[in-house]
């Protein structure tokens, strides 16, 4: 019982938690919306574009916030510009914006004048979280979650059949617009727990595990976010007592639940036969 | 425009600047239901797309009383979408709602009764994905029932869809025309048309307009199929133009 206890009287693990809680949260609901409109990959791609604007940001010793925002920002630009490029195909062009971004990120992360930290941007340092991160994460969190609330008909409209979502009156390109936009305020607020290179498994993990348990909308949200907070609480454990990246572990646990779940469901389908 | 719920008016429509479809006129009054038919690629969804504003028309204009309710070609759904059959008919309030809020009692009650009108009131939290073609396309019809525009616009409606269901739909489909709806279906079916107010040809232009009984003669009948009839002779004597077995690809926009 104690050794259940123990990690939570330390304040640093109190406010890991509570951030991958907040984390957990929008990236389960956010990410029910992703796994349908197939923007996992987008997701994944935008999170290490705007690694770059990450690093800046450390180096200028701004806030990560800004430094994401004007990353996505760039990105936009450029997958917009090297889109319209006719040699090159769109996934293509998507591709080497990214590697470039993510390349010109390191760089700058590994130039002597850096301070250390490429690695928590990398792979989170959960538990260097501070108060201030928390306050971020809650207000940046709500802005996400209330916009999907708001647009939760639109969205089940258009990913339900975008070829007659105008006749209902959707607006397909505003949604997709608009989905793009809350991923990237979604992938900042969790690079500080899991660092650019697992975000997005807190986004796709959760949802992609919930989306073989659940069969309407509404419970598949709560259980994705519920998949994640558990998988947030138990990664911190793995984390404490194997010593080992609170990030890596949180990721690991994700994985291995959805591996569950795909246990679950095949056992399920077999006694069904 | 008086006592006319759709005039259409030298319309042209198509994919940016080159028309897949030219010369399209008719008007639509309550209670009528106008069969459009014609081939694949012939420019049917070409112009529903067009009137429901997805398209701009590329020439000539249209005046529609009221808008639309659609009921798009099912198998362009996911089945694997965590949405019930009352949800899919609920998504028929989008346009009566402003956009952030939520239906209410009264559109729970209005998208239930539109369940209930095509006989699924029974299947209501059924997943829409286990059910049949037949009950998904009715659940479709009911959606539109929800959006309660004066016209409907069905694209093929009638596309694998089993017996029961077919007679349901013909059925419902009388009944709102009796209610003063206007009714456009799409279809490949020629004699499912003559038992409809009016006939509308397409293949890549309008070949005819009018009554069935009027204007599906041989010639109409072999421009809107490009030839492809073959003429037998009926039970009662008549000659009766059957149309080669035709595929049912979709590749039409």
């Amino acid at each position: 019982m104690h050794a259940l206890v123990e990690p939570w009287t330390l304040g640093f693990m109190q406010r890991a938690f509570l951030e991958l809680v907040l984390v957990g949260v929008v990236g389960g609901v956010l990410g029910c919306w992703v796994v349908f409109y197939e923007l996992s990959y987008s997701a994944e791609s935008l999170a290490h574009a705007l690694f770059p604007g990450l690093v800046a940001a450390a180096l200028l010793g701004a806030p990560l916030v800004v430094g994401g925002a004007a990353g996505v920002l760039v990105a936009a630009v450029a997958v917009a510009v090297f889109g319209r490029t006719p040699a090159l195909g769109r996934d293509t062009s998507v591709a080497v914006v990214v590697t470039t971004l993510f390349g010109l990120g390191v760089l700058l992360g590994l130039a002597p004048a850096s301070p250390p930290g490429l690695n928590e941007l990398l792979f989170g340092d959960l538990l260097a979280v501070t108060p201030t991160d928390l306050v971020v994460a809650a207000a940046l969190g709500s802005v996400v979650l209330v916009t999907l609330l708001a647009l939760h008909r639109q969205l089940l409209v258009v990913g339900f059949d975008r070829g007659s979502a105008r006749a209902f009156g959707a607006r397909p390109l505003l949604v997709d617009l608009v989905l793009l936009g809350l991923i990237a305020a979604a992938v900042i607020v969790g690079v500080q727990a899991l660092g650019n290179l697992l975000v997005v498994a807190v986004i796709v993990g959760p949802a992609a595990t919930a989306r073989l348990l659940a069969r309407r909308m509404a419970p598949m949200m709560a259980l994705a976010s519920g998949c994640a907070v558990v998988a947030g609480l138990l990664g911190l454990y793995l984390s404490y007592y194997a010593d080992l990246a609170g990030g890596a572990s949180v990721a690991l646990v994700l994985v291995l639940g959805y591996l569950v779940a795909l246990g679950l469901r095949g056992g399920a389908l077999v006694r069904l036969r | 425009m008086s006592g006319r719920l759709l005039v259409v008016d030298g319309l042209a429509a198509g994919y940016g600047r080159a028309p897949v479809l030219v010369g399209v006129s008719f008007a639509l009054r309550p209670g009528e239901r106008i069969g459009v038919l014609g081939p694949n690629g012939g420019g049917k969804s070409t112009l529903f797309r067009t009137l429901l504003g997805e398209l701009p028309p590329v020439a000539g204009r249209f005046v529609s009383a009221g808008g639309f309710a659609y009921v798009p070609q099912t198998e362009r759904s996911r089945l694997d979408y965590p949405v019930s059959a009352l949800d899919v008919a609920l998504m028929g309030t989008l346009s009566r709602l402003p956009w952030w809020k939520r239906p209410g009692r009264t559109g729970r009650a209005a998208a239930l009764a539109a369940l209930g009108r095509v006989g699924l009131a029974h299947r209501a939290d059924a997943q829409f994905g286990e059910l049949s073609g037949g009950q998904r396309q009715r659940v479709f019809v009911a959606r539109a029932l929800v959006q309660d525009a004066p016209t409907l616009l069905l694209d093929e409606p009638f596309t694998g869809v089993d017996q029961p269901s077919a007679e349901l739909l013909e059925q419902l489909l009388a009944e709102l025309a009796d209610e003063g709806r206007g009714i456009l279906i799409a279809t490949h079916d020629v004699d499912q048309v003559r038992a409809w107010d009016r006939v509308l040809c397409l293949n890549r232009r309008q070949v005819a307009f009018g009554p069935p009984a009027i204007a599906l003669d041989r010639r109409v009948l072999e421009q809107t199929y490009g030839g492809a009839i073959v003429a037998i002779p009926g039970e009662a004597g008549a000659e009766v133009g059957i149309l080669p077995a035709h595929h049912h690809h979709h590749e039409e926009g």
